[in-house]
């Protein structure tokens, strides 16, 4: 961590009509982190997402994303900023190289950059045979690594991860985190939300969204203790029951 | 600009890469043309003539015979008076009509005026009278040629409607579009509600439980049978009291056929979705299969007997031709079940034929 | 004890997806058996067959000693389903949705009440409300009492605990333990590695094929070479390090911890933890432990598994 802050959310807020989504949040993501964001289906975490990579206005509150305030500088967040989801990441029927150009290009990269990044992310993936294919015929592990090189191809200070591993092997998920923690010792900062509670260890810090708000955030270790869990499992668990009991 | 340049090229490989739609598009204005070209043709050709000839000679033979010898011209009958004329023209039968008066040779060789009807049919107001044109140069230029003094012969032009009591065009119109709509409707609500199933998912549960296809598919019709009977009801009185749409016949018969249509229109959407599974594909299908035919070949804007005949042929496939013949018939002529049986009758087997075929092609399994 | 289901050479194939390959096995009849494997695995198609939902390229199956192409209105009402995603009624209540289906069998709620009542329980307070406004742990409760209503002879069902929370998936396995005292044979699937221990049996799948079936235990147990926990503060650098080490057979992380193999296979395990933490100290980590645990379904998944496939050439 390089001792900058990335993100910066205070009582950020966010209300649909007579539905508070996201109820005054208050984080701090630091630089160089690997920060994962955790919560149950409706929580908040997209709702709060959005708000973060500037497709989205707060209610109220305020946030700082790569030191760009939310309301006013939302062009500049996404121009320092990647983005990566499990709904959507490439285009289908274009190639590999065709999709990298063009993302390169949307970004502003110019033509002689495009091609030396592309070069070596496709040396650095394995992926140098497969340039040519479209992108529908890749597995789909092999799509996840591909979207998340992209997502870094502007060199960008944070980058947004958005369910990223779902649907793959154990071996390949893991692969790909450990593409993540390249990334993050390399001085990008990692905001990352899954429902793999066992990735949630993986994480420099965490935290859980339940209902709108954040019900806990830490290290895992610290989280484990205060709980008294052996695994973040456990812990969303104790966490998560006192506010339910039975839902329905 | 790279970046504009990059979106413009990854839209360019989309279209260039989904075949599927490409065909569509480039096909379908084609199609339309072609359909469209060929139901609304306004060409002055093969133009059913009468002539009503009382006493031939050789100046109504001469003029008869440059009628006949136009491409424009085909003449379907020669009657001796005008007694016959209407029927002729109320079937559809004739599109225009040549009247000369008696004894037509020797008026002009007196010198008196010989006087000769052009009559044209006129439910589409500028074909007829193009028609009427066509006939009386052909009779100009015979008369031009003779140097006939004055009066010389003498055209009368006339324009007539088709037997209608009432002459409005919206009666017409209205019994046609009446079928236009309900067919549209009926055939989205089927096919929506299976692909619907499909989508979401609940047809996977409803697939392994012992209910067979035939079951599943009645099940769907007759609750939408019952909202369409609604529909037919609503749409009757609106055509009563909106636009004063006479109703000569028996009220319970046009509400029985009406049910019979819809169950017609029903089984035509459980037929399209039964083979897909996306909701969209299923309402295009069905728009396209039921809107493009019934709009053209219905008979409800574009006269059938104007067609060629192999669309008029096609147009005996499409269940709102027969349902609009049956609504005109009830509710502007006041003809019953004796004289309309048949195209019941075709209804019927249409609605069977449809609900037996979505049966066999429903599967019993997810492919 | 005949056996429930019978497959033989199974193939399906879709495009040139092939989603389940040259697959075999048989399941007991009482018994609750397990297909553990993430998406992808062709868990999902493969129950489509069995279910009659599907038909397969080649092969055979059999469930309740009936043939699953051939006769399938004979199996139907025999069979319950619950498909991997939410396919009941959402514009239906509760109770409307369990009349449904019950209805559909020949038979109504009414009569099967006592059958399902250890679910109902918990559902009756909400009778009324429509499904499609149930949490997901109450939808998945409903969906298996609308697969139970009509007494069914096995159970089907594809990843029942996705998408659920950590409380109410263990809930849900607490009722089919139960439903499996009456001598239901239940056959479940799920991507969650640790839920395969709640079963007699489990065949893990990938890729469309099975890479083993067996007891869980039996599945831990055959974990060729001793598992070392390995720790230290600095987490990235440590794992870096043990893929630079020379005798790494294989190293992954797993939570806070890295699981370690070593490719020696006679040494005795205390030797290698000693030699690990060195090796690591000599690198300037900080905090470094090794310790042996027994390998985890997850582990066993993994050494099945293998090195994963090369990205495909144009």
């Amino acid at each position: 961590m390089n001792g900058t802050i990335a993100i910066q959310a205070q009582e950020l807020t966010r209300i649909f009509g007579s539905f508070t989504a996201v109820n005054r949040i208050t984080l701090d993501v630091h630089g160089g982190e690997i920060f994962g964001f955790l919560g149950a289906n409706g929580a908040g975490k997209t709702t709060a997402m959005r708000m973060f990579t500037g497709l989205l206005a707060p209610s109220s509150g305020t946030a700082r994303v790569a030191g760009h305030d939310v309301y006013t500088k939302s062009e500049a967040i996404k121009r320092s900023i990647g983005y990566m989801s499990q709904k959507f990441s490439l285009y289908e029927d274009l190639t590999i190289r065709e999709n990298i150009r063009l993302y390169g290009g949307v970004y502003g990269l110019r033509a002689q950059e495009i091609r030396s990044r592309s070069e070596e992310m496709l040396s650095r993936l394995g992926m140098e045979a497969s340039a040519d294919l479209q992108v529908r015929s890749l597995p789909l592990g092999w799509r996840q690594k591909l979207s998340f090189s992209v997502a870094l191809l502007h060199r960008p200070q944070i980058v947004f991860l958005d369910e990223p591993t779902g649907g793959v092997d154990p071996i390949t998920r893991r692969q790909f985190w450990e593409m993540i923690y390249q990334t993050a010792a390399a001085g990008t900062t990692v905001l990352v939300t899954t429902h793999y509670m066992d990735e949630a260890e993986y994480c420099d810090r965490i935290s859980i969204m339940v209902a709108g708000k954040i019900g806990a955030m830490g290290t895992p270790a610290e989280l484990k203790q205060h709980y008294a869990a052996d695994s973040m499992d456990e812990v969303f668990v104790r966490l998560v029951r006192p506010t339910n009991g039975e839902a329905a | 600009m790279n970046a504009l340049r990059g979106l413009l090229q990854k839209e360019w490989r989309h279209i260039m890469r989904d075949r599927r739609t490409l065909a569509v598009i480039i096909l379908m204005p084609v199609v339309q043309v072609i359909l469209f070209g060929f139901a609304i043709r306004t060409d002055v050709r093969d133009i059913r003539l009468v002539v009503v000839d009382p006493t031939p000679d050789h100046v109504t033979l001469e003029i008869r015979h440059r009628l006949e010898a136009t491409d424009a011209f085909h003449t379907v009958a020669v009657l001796p008076n005008s007694e016959k004329l209407d029927g002729l023209f109320q079937r559809g039968q004739a599109e225009e009509a040549v009247v000369f008066e008696p004894q037509f040779a020797s008026r002009l060789e007196r010198g008196l005026p010989a006087r000769v009807d052009v009559i044209a049919d006129a439910t589409e107001p500028n074909t007829g009278s193009t028609r009427q044109n066509y006939a009386m140069a052909v009779i100009r230029q015979y008369q031009q040629e003779q140097g006939e003094p004055a009066p010389g012969v003498q055209i009368s032009a006339q324009l007539r409607t088709r037997f209608d009591p009432t002459a409005e065009s919206s009666h017409l119109f209205v019994p046609g579009l009446m079928a236009f709509v309900l067919t549209i409707i009926s055939a989205l609500m089927t096919a929506i509600s299976l692909t619907r199933e499909k989508e979401t998912g609940t047809m996977e549960a409803l697939l392994v439980s012992p209910l067979r296809p035939w079951q599943i598919i009645i099940g769907k019709v007759l609750p939408y049978l019952a909202i369409g009977f609604v529909s037919v009801v609503l749409v009757i009185i609106e055509a009563r009291i909106v636009f004063e749409v006479p109703l000569r016949g028996s009220v319970v018969l046009l509400l029985l056929e009406g049910l019979l249509y819809i169950l017609v229109s029903l089984s035509l959407g459980m037929l399209i979705s039964s083979r897909t599974s996306s909701q969209r594909v299923a309402m295009m299908g069905a728009m396209i299969g039921t809107m493009l035919p019934t709009m053209l070949l219905s008979g409800f804007i574009f006269p059938i007997e104007s067609m060629p005949t192999v669309l008029q042929g096609v147009s005996n496939v499409i269940p709102a031709k027969w349902f609009v013949t049956i609504a005109r018939s009830i509710m502007l002529k006041g003809i019953g079940l004796s004289y309309l049986w048949q195209e019941t009758l075709i209804l019927c087997g249409m609605a069977a034929a449809l609900l037996v075929l979505s049966t066999r092609s429903f599967h019993t399994r997810l492919e | 004890m005949s056996d429930a289901v019978l497959v033989e050479g199974l193939c399906k194939s879709f495009g040139t997806t092939k989603a389940v390959r040259d697959v075999s096995l048989s399941v007991r009849s009482g018994e609750l058996f397990g297909f553990i494997g993430p998406d992808g695995a062709g868990k999902t198609t493969l129950f489509r067959i069995l279910a009659t939902l599907m038909l397969p390229d080649t092969g055979r199956a059999q469930v309740l000693g009936l043939d699953v192409v051939k006769e399938l209105w004979a199996l139907r009402p025999r069979l319950g389903y619950m498909p991997g995603r939410f396919s009941l009624y959402p514009d239906l209540s509760v109770e409307e949705n369990l009349r449904f289906f019950a209805a559909v069998f020949g038979t109504s709620l009414d009569e099967e009440y006592e059958q399902i009542e250890p679910i109902y329980v918990q559902l009756e307070q909400f009778k009324e409300r429509r499904a499609g406004a149930l949490s997901g742990g109450m939808k998945q409760k409903l969906a298996l009492c609308c697969a139970l209503v009509h007494r069914p002879d096995i159970l089907l069902l594809d990843e029942p605990t996705t998408g659920v929370d950590a409380v109410s998936r263990r809930e849900f396995w607490e009722l089919l333990a139960k439903f499996k005292e009456s001598g239901l044979t239940i056959v479940v699937s799920t991507p969650y590695m640790d839920e395969a221990t709640r079963c007699d049996r489990i065949a893990l799948m990938q890729s469309g094929r099975i890479l083993a079936i067996d007891t869980p235990h039996a599945v831990t147990e055959s974990f060729d070479r001793p598992l070392l926990a390995v720790r230290a503060d600095q987490r990235y650098e440590s794992l870096l390090a043990l893929r630079e080490y020379p005798h790494t057979h294989t190293v992954y992380p797993f939570g806070e911890m890295l699981h370690y193999t070593d490719a020696r296979a006679t040494l005795p395990v205390e030797t290698i933890g000693a030699e690990v933490v060195a090796f690591l100290e000599s690198r300037g980590l900080t905090g470094v432990s090794a310790a042996r645990i027994l390998a985890t379904i997850e582990d066993s998944f993994m050494a099945y598994l293998g090195t994963p496939e090369e990205a495909p050439a144009a």
